[in-house]
């Protein structure tokens, strides 16, 4: 198949899954509890992300002190549940991974 | 409060989605970096960033057709990393509903991960403005031609970017400042908790499965939890 064949099909397939709901959810019937699952869609998909980037940073599960992007994505919880502040929890966990980088000797 | 104006709104969505772009521009080098190594031309490598734009999936595709994967492979292989979208789709769509047909096909070709999750804080916060739209078209571009942008300097360049390079760390971080204020219930924190958990264990799934597999398991968490508080 022809490279730009293959993208054109790609990018409408990547396209097509991204209107998908956004075109359907006013003009099919859902069930209730697809409606209410909603909410838990973005706490539930950022969660998927973060977690593996902590605890396998190199694709290689790592639960230990010796790992610091485990211990840098601790602190920036931290700081996001205390101020709320996304600038602020960015810099946090920034500053405490080069630290813990710094200090693990990594 | 006052409705923020259009203005605002888009002004607004610049600003907040600005901070992911540290984390974005060097996997957009990275890419441009491979797309040429694996023998695409300029143009195509580019147009790929603007095509598909969806960051894993064309790192996922680049390699694919570098090492010679039949078309059809490929493309399955795109849409199975790219489902998780569908998701955000269903995310977005109640927020959307009453947009015109041009805006929900533009906003569907800028619904990114790193879009979606600033966007969806924003529509999910107090406050209704009618003009929330503009959030999310602001929030969009300011992705796309970052993106478009740091693909075509990884493509005319190379990407220069030492192997413990560790801005790619700024994602997780922002996607934490995202989701841990809005964790507000038991019900929310058990669907975060539960995905989190299986996304650990799931972490080495082919082409994203885990993640999808982890917040389909974290969604239904998060309704069994609620229907039992009622």
């Amino acid at each position: 198949m022809n490279i730009w064949i293959i993208m054109l099909i790609a990018g409408l397939l990547t396209f097509t899954t991204r209107l998908s709901f956004i075109f359907l959810l006013d003009r099919i019937k859902v069930p209730d509890w697809f409606r209410r699952g909603l909410r838990f869609v973005p706490v539930a998909v950022l969660s998927a992300i973060i977690v593996p980037e902590l605890t396998s940073p190199n694709g290689t599960l790592l639960i230990s002190w010796h790992n610091p992007q485990l211990l840098a994505g601790l602190v920036a919880i931290l700081v996001a549940w205390r101020t709320k502040n996304v600038l602020l929890t960015i810099a946090a966990g920034m500053a405490a991974l080069i630290v813990f980088q710094v200090v693990l000797g990594l | 409060m006052i409705a923020k104006t259009r203005k605002q709104e888009f002004w607004s969505g610049v600003w907040d989605e600005a901070p992911i772009l540290l984390g974005v521009a060097p996997f957009g080098l990275l890419f441009g970096a491979l797309a040429i190594s694996v023998q695409l031309s300029n143009l195509a490598a580019q147009a790929m960033s603007s095509i598909i734009f969806a960051g894993s999936a064309q790192f996922i595709a680049a390699q694919l057709i570098g090492s010679g994967t039949s078309g059809l492979v490929v493309l399955l292989v795109v849409f199975v990393v790219n489902l998780r979208h569908a998701l955000y789709s269903a995310s977005v769509a109640p927020h959307v509903r009453n947009l015109s047909p041009g805006w929900k096909l533009l906003l569907a070709y800028l619904l990114t991960d790193e879009a979606y999750a600033v966007t969806i804080t924003h529509y999910t916060r107090e406050g209704d403005s009618p003009d929330r739209h503009w959030y999310f078209l602001g929030a969009g571009l300011t992705l796309w031609s970052a993106w478009q942008a740091s693909t075509a300097i990884g493509i005319f360049i190379g990407a220069q970017i030492p192997a413990n390079w560790p801005l790619g760390f700024v994602l997780p971080l922002t996607f934490i400042a995202l989701v841990v204020p809005a964790l507000r219930d038991r019900a929310g924190m058990a669907a975060a908790c539960v995905a989190g958990l299986v996304g650990l264990l799931a972490a080495n799934f082919p082409y994203k499965t885990g993640l999808l597999l982890a917040a389909l398991i974290g969604i239904v968490t998060g309704l069994v939890i609620e229907g039992r508080q009622k």
